[in-house]
């Protein structure tokens, strides 16, 4: 790990001074920046340690029944809120089918909306990286690059985000709360995330020293409480990325759809909303037939970027199956395995 | 850049100078403190083998700043037990052999002190092993982990029964 300067500012503005200089890092719990640092992926100069902030620690519940979550809420904090559990249940879901319960008690919402890549050539320095290094190539197109992206890439980066948060929280439009040195400022989740194009290194709509202070979900979210699914495919059961993710969210009247969300996880630069897919569920009846033709919708513009053509028949089956269970109501207690397509029915597994 | 910094560790308050931000909590424990329990496994959050408490959650010690942690409360391996009497996970782990070399132990009980703690699991042995899934065990000693944390619930939910009575 580089040598770097620690200073824990006590106010926002503080903090935001001190980010905007160049060579400085937000530190919160560390889990994805110490990570990085270690490998030396990340050599920030400055870390600005953001845990001691106030007040954004705290879920509020709006007046118009949106929730805005503070930047430094833990994952664990917020997946077993009461009220999150029964408004936007997915995001407890999508939560608890990332990372481990030690990560989840340590990693804040802030940082899991700016976690980087787990591009294994993005974190092997001796590797080329558009993403790391600009200019220098990307060796995961001719590498191992079957768990890459197969919407929205270039042919300088294939790399995709992470997050199975920002799954839901995209399709829930949730809003992303900036300050900055220019003031406050808000975003849509879905425009946080820029994809590569021709300058993969920069990741984010986010200026030098701008701070997420909380992300805002509006209260329409809500209307899909009681038919909204996480779905993920993983190498294993546990503890691991997503080859394929998928929210799928039901507003019903009688058999018809009245509104449907719909988002895919690990399969882009960003979480990546399925606009037409959804418009298409909208007013339609909800049968096979019609989550069959969505999931094509919103895989029609995949394409392999290596050894993943799989990706996009996986994709479009786990969408499909994600809005089957979304249809089929959401449960009322989260199943053991959280989120995993192979969750036996709970206490009915082997003995231990 | 030298630092000063307050953890109470084990339920004794320490004041500790670093010279380095660089430090994490598994390195001043090990490596400053003497409290050599934790294991540094993987040194990056992989394993679980470093896992301790911090403020009563479970949490991956290499992967935290000590200097950004100042203030708060730790609790290791070493802290769990009282004088000779063993902390009912660790009793647990030795009825079931919940271990082969011995490596990941640390880290497997503090984890599933932790678990225990935040109650999600119940006696349910699914819930467990998804919630365990932060610590690996080379020796694959997972079935007893798993018996040894069932029993370890049942034992301290018969503890707490008997408090209330």
């Amino acid at each position: 790990m580089n040598r770097f300067d620690y200073i824990r500012p006590t106010s926002a503005a503080e903090a935001i001074g001190a980010a905007a200089q160049p060579g400085s890092a937000y530190l919160a719990a560390g889990t994805n920046l110490l990570d990085l640092m270690k490998a030396g992926v990340g050599r920030p100069e400055r870390v600005v340690d953001i845990t001691r902030l106030p007040g954004l620690d705290r879920i509020d519940w709006l007046a118009d029944g949106g929730a805005r979550i503070g930047a430094l809420v833990r994952n664990s904090d917020l997946a077993h809120d009461a009220g999150i559990q029964c408004r936007f249940p997915a995001v407890a879901e999508a939560l608890l089918s990332g990372a481990s319960p030690q990560l989840r008690n340590a990693a804040t919402v802030g940082g899991n909306l700016l976690q980087r890549t787990r591009c294994a050539y993005f974190f092997d320095t001796a590797s080329a990286c558009n993403r790391r290094a600009p200019g220098s190539g990307c060796d995961a197109l001719q590498g191992e690059n079957r768990l890459h992206a197969i919407l929205g890439w270039s042919e300088h980066c294939i790399a995709t985000h992470p997050s199975d948060l920002c799954v839901p929280l995209v399709a829930l439009d949730a809003v992303v709360e900036l300050e900055g040195p220019g003031g406050p400022r808000e975003i849509a989740l879905e425009a946080l995330h820029r994809l590569p194009g021709a300058t993969p290194e920069r990741e984010t709509l986010l200026g030098p020293g701008e701070l997420i202070t909380a992300i805002r979900l509006p209260p329409e979210g809500a209307d899909l409480a009681s038919h909204a699914r996480y779905l993920k495919v993983r190498e294993r059961t546990s503890y691991a990325f997503a080859v394929v993710s998928a929210f799928a969210g039901l507003e019903l009247d009688g058999p018809t759809i009245r509104k449907a969300r719909l988002a895919l996880g690990g399969v882009a630069a960003r979480p990546w909303r399925a606009r037409e897919a959804e418009a298409a569920l909208e007013g339609a009846a909800a049968s096979p037939a019609t989550f069959a033709r969505a999931a094509e919708l919103a895989l029609a513009e995949a394409r392999p970027s290596g050894d993943n053509a799989f990706k996009i028949e996986l994709a479009r089956r786990v969408l499909a199956r994600a809005l089957r269970d979304a249809l089929a109501g959401t449960p009322r207690r989260l199943a053991a395995l959280p989120a995993s397509p192979f969750a036996p029915p709970t206490g009915a597994s082997h003995a231990a | 850049m030298s630092l000063s910094l307050s953890l109470n560790i084990n339920g004794r308050p320490r004041a500790i100078d670093i010279d380095d931000p660089r430090i994490t909590l598994l390195d001043l424990l090990r490596e400053r403190l003497a409290l050599t329990g934790a294991k540094k496994g993987c040194d990056r959050g992989q394993c679980g083998a470093c896992t301790v408490l911090v403020d009563g959650r479970r949490i991956n010690a290499c992967l935290a700043l000590a200097v950004s942690l100042d203030g708060a409360e730790v609790t290791t391996i070493e802290g769990l037990a009282d004088g000779e009497r063993l902390h009912p996970v660790q009793a647990a782990f030795i009825r079931h052999d919940g271990f082969q070399c011995g490596f990941c132990t640390p880290g497997q009980i503090m984890s599933a002190v932790g678990l225990l703690a935040e109650g999600h699991a119940g006696a349910d042995p699914e819930r467990i092993r998804e919630l365990m899934s932060g610590n690996l065990c080379r020796c694959g000693a997972y079935r007893g982990i798993t018996q040894a944390i069932l029993d370890a619930h049942h034992a301290l939910a018969g503890a707490a029964q008997e408090d209330a009575a």
